[in-house]
């Protein structure tokens, strides 16, 4: 384990954004997201949570795929992507947005491989840090996450006056040897007294004996036609704003662009949540915003595991709990259709 | 760099044929002249109009046709109006093949086989048809059921006058839905038709057409005697990767570009009622 004072760590984003990019939680207009760092920008990895996850460093907003040259009856195809990604570090990720990425992984991964994710993907040194003040719309441990010992490439932790850190692979190991200046060697005292207090507040967190056991396969028919699905989506307003802060929804659009040298094919993200996300030329396969919202919640916590080893596609973050503006959200969905656990 | 399953190469057509006043035939090749990728019958493959989008179509012509692809394409949206308006020589971007195939080496030798289809339902039976006729010996008696609503709306009605209605062990039953001079089949809607054709239920069964006509004549069969677990028919979802990761076409457990668009109806029954 190795250590640096807080008041050094401009010194250490120097360093790293001397050899690769930077990713950090920077506040502007007075809200926390992750962005390019740079001389002068305001790094806040105390922030909680960012409002919008960090997976648009690897699966960005809107992503350039191709270009069409076209021109009377011939079309060509152009690939626009540069050879080689810069190196990137994305720094102070969350227990629970570090488990995004798995979830992320195992879809753009699988094959046949999505080479636009994984270019990115590959590029990118995860350097998470451990939460110490979990709030109360976090519910991580319910999804068997140890927000005290995140996983990434690195690992660390903010106590007192000391940023500490553990490398756990390979890469983590290259990076701070590349810091290696910059860091001292220390014990572990610190870090193991952070976790145990840590470990006290996330008992003691309002969600933290949600029940997931109901979500399983063997219940998708009898959950799907649950009742219950009306009232819980009535206020709902399919708006996406859910989809956008989430950082396992993963769904995107293909679309096309016509610019004044060919015409530029481009991903972004979309929403389930969308009235027009299924609509065919012939008919819409869901056509209430009930549907949608099943479909949302279904995916993430009985299709998406079922095809992934148990593994649910939400991390407990608690976003999509802070930002419905109705108010709707995943822990109610798990409360009412799963229980608690007494 | 690495080949991307989403960038797709260039098709060129070479043929168009009017089936009916709404769908036409396209023949493709690559830029080389040959066929653009091999496919499995009832596999599909993307096609887009650069400025305008892809859309998915199962591909109408068998594996065994080593020279060209055929899509036979209803004119019914974006992308459809514009191929629908393309001439001979037009170069458009083709990705695939994609999804499961018919079971035609696993399930389906040694059996005898019924093919019901509806309207346009025919595009992606043919493709199974013609790979099942090219391989004949392997396959049982062949029972061929197709219904449009009138008789200008039989895709390609030569090639199943020409070629399916004289193929060995092989019986073709044409119905339209009202009566029209110059008709003197069947008149009448296909789940009707099937039941009066008396069809044996012990053979395999592939439906493909609409939701109405599949759930009708399933009924039909199901009061046959037919086993839901030899009873084949296709998925249509909306889709835009074709490789299970954009979401669009989740059911279930199930992404219908990747575990389908081919499905059991017994595996249906397994699946959340939203296709
Ligand atoms: S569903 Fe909500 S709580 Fe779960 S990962 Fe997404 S935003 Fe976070
Ligand atoms: S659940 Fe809330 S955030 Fe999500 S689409 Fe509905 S209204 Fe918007
Ligand atoms: S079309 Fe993208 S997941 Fe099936």
């Amino acid at each position: 384990m190795y250590r640096i004072k807080k008041t050094d760590l401009n010194a250490l984003y120097a360093a790293i954004a001397k050899t690769s990019g930077l990713f950090i939680p920077i506040r502007r207009a007075d809200e926390v997201n992750f962005a390019v760092w740079g001389e002068g920008k305001e790094v806040s990895l105390e922030t909680l949570k960012t409002v919008k996850s960090p997976k648009n460093a690897f699966f960005p907003q809107t992503e350039n795929m191709m270009k069409f040259k076209t021109e009377g009856k011939s079309v060509e195809v152009v690939d626009i992507r540069t050879e080689d990604k810069r190196p990137f570090v994305v720094f102070g990720v969350k227990a629970c947005d570090v488990k995004a990425f798995e979830v992320l992984d195992r879809v753009f991964l699988a094959e046949p491989v999505d080479t636009f994710y994984q270019s990115r993907r590959n590029a990118i040194t995860v350097v998470s840090l451990a939460c110490s003040r979990p709030e109360e719309s976090c519910f991580c441990t319910a999804f068997g996450i140890d927000p005290t010992a995140p996983e990434g490439d690195v690992t660390t932790w903010l106590d007192g006056e000391y940023l500490y850190w553990r490398a756990n692979n390979q890469k983590g190991e290259a990076l701070t040897e590349k810091l290696a200046s910059l860091l001292e060697k220390c014990g572990e005292e610190a870090v193991e007294a952070q976790r145990s207090q840590t470990k006290e507040i996330l008992k003691r967190l309002p969600l933290a004996a949600l029940d997931l056991s109901r979500f399983k396969e063997e219940n998708l028919n009898e959950l799907f036609n649950d009742p219950r699905w009306a009232e819980l989506s009535e206020a709902c307003l399919g708006c996406g704003a859910c989809t956008f802060v989430c950082p396992t929804c993963q769904c995107f659009d293909i679309r096309d662009f016509k610019t004044n040298s060919g015409v530029i094919r481009y991903r972004c993200w979309d929403s389930c949540m969308y009235s027009d996300f299924t609509l065919m030329a012939h008919g819409n396969s869901r056509t209430t915003q009930m549907q949608r919202y099943r479909q949302r919640f279904m995916h993430k916590l009985v299709y998406y595991p079922a095809q992934n080893g148990g593994l649910y596609s939400c991390v407990g973050c608690g976003r999509c709990v802070n930002k419905c503006p109705q108010n709707l959200n995943i822990v109610k969905v798990i409360k009412t259709l799963g229980g608690e656990k007494s | 760099m690495n080949f991307d399953a989403l960038i797709p190469k260039i098709g060129v057509i070479t043929d168009i044929r009017k089936d009916t006043h709404d769908v036409k035939t396209f023949r493709v090749v690559g830029t080389d002249g040959k066929k653009p990728f091999e496919h499995l019958p009832g596999q599909c493959a993307m096609l887009s109009v650069p400025g305008v989008g892809e859309a998915m179509f199962s591909i109408t012509s068998s594996p065994t046709n080593r020279e060209y692809m055929e899509f036979s394409i209803k004119k019914c949206g974006c992308v459809t109006d514009v191929l629908h308006s393309m001439e001979v020589g037009q170069q458009i971007a083709i990705r695939g093949p994609y999804g499961r195939n018919f079971p035609v080496e696993e399930e389906f030798k040694g059996k005898d086989l019924l093919f019901i289809a509806g309207g346009i339902g025919l595009a992606p039976l043919r493709s199974v048809i013609n790979y099942v006729r090219h391989y004949r010996a392997n396959y049982g008696k062949i029972v061929i059921v197709y219904g449009a609503r009138s008789k200008d709306d039989l895709v390609d009605i030569d090639e199943i006058k020409n070629e399916w209605m004289k193929e060995v062990n092989t019986e073709v039953y044409l119905t339209i839905d009202r009566a029209q001079e110059g008709w003197e089949g069947n008149v009448g809607f296909v789940p009707a038709y099937v039941k009066e054709i008396g069809v044996d239920p012990s053979m395999t069964a592939v439906l493909c057409g609409p939701p109405v006509m599949i759930k009708f004549t399933l009924q039909g069969l199901l009061e046959l005697g037919f086993e839901k677990s030899r009873v084949y028919t296709t998925l249509e979802l909306r889709m835009k990767c074709g490789v299970g990761k954009c979401g669009r076409c989740n059911v279930g457990d199930k992404f219908v570009c990747k575990d389908g668009p081919v499905f059991r109806m017994d595996e249906l029954d397994e699946l959340p009622d939203e296709y």
